[in-house]
């Protein structure tokens, strides 16, 4: 190729990346400390704030662990005991990717809601699973479900059935192998699952607005928090807390490169 | 560590069966969360679309306000994936074949929209292309906003599709075509592009599929103003004013754009391995 050719590609495939992505991003960093560090940081150890930073960390707490052991469990389904209906369990695994989290959020609110199927009976029980923790928790479940799955699949079609064969053969059980052959075998690629899972939860904020009602100081995780500042033309809150999201994110890309370098390995 | 486990012989199997529990309980384990997770709340959302008949859900659907979102989303989202389907290629093979300093980080980078929350990309984007923008760009709150929004979650969709199909290429077949004196263009048109097209119609879908939901991107950067109310913006709108049938009627169109949408990049799939042998 010309020279010439590859400068122009270059520069528009960079140029195209620095306008979309970079500069926005840094310009949100450097907005955030514009006026020092004092205001962001305050805005963020105010107490909502800080009640929105646990929210969310509870969010992760409870809905990655879940979707990690359906996660590798369904994979191994899917990949070990292909059956009929195979084909449907793995078409509606990838539904969360392809619904809006608005229509996720709705959904939920119908389910649950005051007229839902199961609002008034769970209402009768004393359970709230609207405008509280449990429908929140739902929702990031429902929007993370298929990350673990997705990435799992394809390393336990890669490594094959000849260790496990091997491990049964010299008289390992089920669980043995597994633990043992199996789940070595594939950790990388099911970390790769559980950090995409950790940053989908982390961020999400169509579902959880419409399940959660965004009340300060409750049921705020620290995405909403981040629009509720916003509306309240509170601009250092708002960055600050935009900030902190950004750095997980980074975190985020950081953990996925070094896990994609050990799963080629 | 399991001490005493009694080493019984067993026949050997063909692959791992599912730890302590037979693969039939596994199965109904998984169909289990799958319906509680998923399949029941929308079977929840589609009764409520059709609740007061297939009349008032068509009603809800074709009001002017509805058509005009759904019009818009789809509109931009087909702005937005043509785009990115040029720059996604661009940028994968800027990527795969050229050679720069930094290129380990670009290549990182790349997947920054799907680590990123929306809505701080949706603040980033405001704090550069809004009202005070310092590089005297100002979009916020028209539809170029929500195009932006749009560009700027659905990146890493081409890009990521495209890049390994390049990886594996025979470039044999473009120096071939190249010494028998096809230019730079005719090689890309009759052997390059044909070849990744599989990848960046995977891409297309994809990135389409998730144009025509997003919500938070666009909220901040382009709001919801009567011009820029993309059908996610819109159902929350409804939702906010009580009108639970009306959100629940464009939701029930957006679903089935997202069927749709996963049974055409499944089809892809499908098209793309008979592509390869």
């Amino acid at each position: 190729m010309r020279t010439e050719r590859r400068w122009g590609l270059r520069a528009l495939g960079l140029g195209y990346l620095l306008a979309l992505l970079l500069a926005p991003v840094a310009m949100i960093f450097y907005k955030t400390f514009e006026h020092g560090l004092a205001p962001p940081l305050e805005a963020i150890t105010s107490p909502d704030g800080l009640h929105a930073l646990k929210l969310t960390l509870l969010m992760v707490a409870i809905s990655v662990p879940l979707n990690t052991v359906f996660g590798v469990g369904c994979a191994l389904l899917l990949v070990r005991h292909r059956a009929r209906g195979s084909a449907l369990i793995d078409a509606v695994i990838n539904l969360p990717f392809a619904i809006s989290p608005v229509v996720i959020g709705l959904s939920l609110y119908l389910l649950y809601g005051t007229h839902g199927w199961f609002g008034p009976t769970l209402a009768e029980a004393g359970i709230k699973v609207l405008f509280s923790v449990p429908g929140m928790v739902l929702a990031s479940i429902f929007v993370s479900l298929p990350f673990v799955v997705r990435e799992t699949v394809p390393v336990l079609q890669e490594i094959g059935t000849e260790q496990e064969q091997a491990a049964s053969t010299l008289g390992a059980n089920a669980w043995q192998t597994f633990w043992r052959v199996t789940l070595p075998a594939i950790r990388w690629g099911v970390a790769y699952g559980v950090v995409l899972t950790t940053a989908r939860v982390l961020g999400e904020f169509g579902a959880v607005t419409i399940v959660s009602g965004s009340i300060s100081g409750q049921t705020q995780t620290l995405p909403l928090f981040v629009e509720k500042q916003f509306q309240n033309f509170n601009a250092p809150g708002a960055y600050g807390a935009s900030v902190v999201l950004a750095l997980l994110a980074l975190t985020t890309l950081l953990a996925m490169n070094v896990l994609k370098r050990k799963e080629d390995a | 560590m399991e001490a005493g486990v009694a080493t019984r012989a067993e026949a050997p199997r063909a692959g791992l069966r599912l730890p302590g529990v037979g693969a039939g309980l596994g199965r109904g384990a998984v169909v289990l969360y799958l319906s509680l997770i998923v399949l029941l709340p929308l079977a929840a959302l589609t009764s409520q679309a059709f609740e007061d008949g297939l009349s008032t859900f068509w009603q809800q659907v074709t009001s002017p306000q509805a058509v005009r979102s759904l019009e818009l989303t789809f509109v931009c989202s087909l702005i937005v994936v043509a785009i990115n389907a040029v720059f996604g290629t661009i940028i994968a093979w800027v990527l795969v074949r050229d050679d720069f300093r930094g290129k380990s980080a670009v290549n990182a980078v790349i997947d920054l929209p799907f680590a990123l929350p929306t809505i701080v990309a949706s603040l980033t984007l405001l704090t550069l292309y809004g009202n005070d923008s310092p590089v005297g760009i100002h979009l916020a709150f028209t539809r170029a906003a929500v195009v932006v929004a749009l560009l700027f979650v659905t990146l890493p969709f081409v890009v990521r599709a495209v890049q390994p199909l390049l990886i594996e290429m025979d470039r044999e077949m473009e120096e071939a075509a190249a010494s028998l004196g096809a230019g730079g263009l005719t090689v890309f048109r009759r052997i390059v592009f044909p070849n990744l097209l599989p990848g960046i119609a995977a891409g297309v879908a994809l990135a389409f599929a998730r144009a025509l939901g997003e919500f938070g991107s666009v909220l901040l950067f382009a709001g919801g103003l009567p011009q820029t109310l993309v059908a996610s913006v819109f159902i929350r709108q409804q939702i906010e004013s009580g009108n639970e049938t009306g959100a629940a009627a464009v939701s029930v169109v957006l679903l089935a754009a997202s069927l749709v949408m996963l049974a055409a990049i499944s089809l892809i799939q499908r098209w793309s391995t008979r592509h390869a042998h």
